[in-house]
């Protein structure tokens, strides 16, 4: 690998790094926090609330992201309505549409992973918590989340992995994410090996970061500790 | 004089799982001060009667008094009889503390927190002052110095300590204990039964499930015991134990000397 190459066009692609991460950022985030009231309800004991979700869950994880993606960006564009509807302005932006289908893909997935915390909260826990005096309500804010989080965070680290992999897609879309660029730069260098070669390890170098700072929060959270007995 | 209301009375209790009736008709009062021993073979609905007491099962009949004040039940399109006021049974749960045979602490928090969050969130305690009630508590069951711990650095009769220290938090009116001894190491055994004892002797109103046979007889007012859902023999703990007048109980007394 040539030194020059590495250094002319490496800024660049750190650059489309901070796109990729803004990504992945809004829809790990925005997807964790639409996630917890449709992970509850499918946790719900009555089959009307849990099948609520079913639906959205079913769509979003039934169908790849990359249909999904140009669904809304090509899709929704042939739509008069949409785009002479006040969304328009946003509709038309790259990285909008990539961050609320990225958004929306994420939150089916961690609904299911938040559904299978709850559930896996032992019963008897639960219990104390109600024998206590504690509500429903005041059970699943004070000792069911808390708990279920710490269920959940392995799984939920995994899929901020999996989102900052996947949102090389956005690529596809016009946007100059850290895959977006390289292409770019590939076309003006037609050098694909060193070109890619330096983007993967900056993923690499992404999600070793991301790791080691869930692998904190873990500790933090005392997620191995809590969980056995 | 008219009798006192008694802390807790219980009025025909009828539970059934599926075909099989657990319970068949069980009242049973407790005044204050009162400490009744629930005794019987496995599967003769003890646990279930208790649990019925503060609903963490659904009898199917039956009438359920705290201090007087009866807790209004519905029945569901199955049967079973629910709380018909939520605010009620979460009011009359905070006043009927529960032990439990696996002790249910909740492992991401320490101690000191397990024993706190009901009265600040359910009693509306402030921290300190639920700290302070928690740190006096650790102290009567002695385990003060391990406020700051996590149940799993805890052995089994720390843990049971604990969680008696979580429910004595809540100052219940009366206590349900569920076998607390059951899943404990022998040696671990004595250190509860030893909380206990002191509780019984403050003269608190206790129901208790227990294997421990010479405690109960040590401790209670009352002894009951419980054979295929029904009451079959009830009476002093001296009576019930040297002088039984059900053939069953007297094979279960002598079996288990």
């Amino acid at each position: 690998m040539s030194w020059d190459f590495v250094l002319k066009w490496l800024p660049k692609l750190l650059h489309g790094a901070t796109v990729t991460l803004e990504l992945v950022a809004v829809a790990v985030i925005a997807g964790l926090i639409l996630a917890i009231p449709l992970g509850i309800a499918r946790a719900s004991r009555n089959a009307y609330v849990r099948a609520l979700p079913y639906a959205y869950i079913f769509f979003f994880r039934g169908t790849p992201l990359l249909v999904q993606l140009f669904l809304v960006y090509y899709g929704l564009a042939q739509f008069d309505a949409v785009t002479k509807g006040p969304l328009w302005p946003y509709l038309r932006d790259p990285f909008f549409c990539a961050a609320l289908t990225m958004t929306l893909h994420t939150t089916a997935y961690i609904a299911e992973i938040l559904r299978g915390a709850i559930q896996a909260v032992p019963p008897g826990e639960i219990e104390a918590a109600r024998a206590l005096g504690m509500s429903k309500g005041k059970a699943l804010l004070y000792i069911i989340l808390p708990r279920a989080a710490r269920i959940g965070l392995p799984a939920y680290s995994n899929e901020v992995i999996l989102m900052l992999k996947a949102s090389a897609l956005a690529s596809t879309v016009t946007l100059l994410d850290i895959t977006g660029m390289a292409r770019t730069i590939n076309a003006r260098t037609y050098m694909p090996e060193q070109t890619f070669l330096i983007a993967g390890l900056i993923y690499l170098v992404m999600s070793f970061v991301l790791v080691q700072g869930f692998k904190l929060l873990e500790r933090y959270l005392r997620v191995d500790a809590s969980q056995g007995r | 004089m008219a009798e006192a209301t008694p802390a807790l009375e219980i009025r025909n209790l009828h539970k059934r799982y599926g075909e099989l009736d657990v319970l068949k008709g069980i009242s049973l009062s407790a005044r204050d001060g009162d400490v009744i021993s629930i005794l019987g073979s496995s599967g003769s609905g003890k646990s279930t009667l208790l649990r019925c007491i503060n609903l963490l099962e659904n009898p199917h009949q039956g009438q359920i008094l705290v201090a007087g004040e009866e807790l209004k039940l519905k029945a569901t399109r199955k049967g079973e009889l629910i709380a018909a006021d939520n605010r009620q049974i979460n009011r009359l749960r905070s006043e009927i503390g529960f032990v439990f045979q696996n002790f249910n602490l909740w492992p991401h928090m320490t101690v000191l927190d397990n024993i706190t969050e009901a009265p600040r969130r359910v009693l509306g305690q402030s921290k300190a002052e639920a700290t302070e009630v928690a740190e006096a508590l650790l102290a009567k069951v002695g385990i003060a110095d391990k406020r700051h711990a996590y149940p799993a650095q805890l052995s089994g009769g720390q843990q049971q300590r604990a969680a008696i220290a979580r429910t004595l938090a809540m100052q219940p009116k009366v206590i349900l204990f569920d076998e607390p001894t059951s899943a404990l190491d022998p040696e671990m055994v004595q250190e509860v039964l030893s909380v206990i004892r002191g509780l019984a002797e403050e003269g608190r109103t206790m129901l208790m499930v227990t294997h421990e046979m010479n405690f109960a007889r040590q401790v209670s007012s009352e002894v009951i015991f419980l054979h295929q859902g029904l009451i079959e023999e009830q009476g002093s703990p001296d009576q019930v134990f040297d002088d039984p007048r059900s053939a069953r109980c007297k094979q279960f007394m002598s079996s288990n000397r």
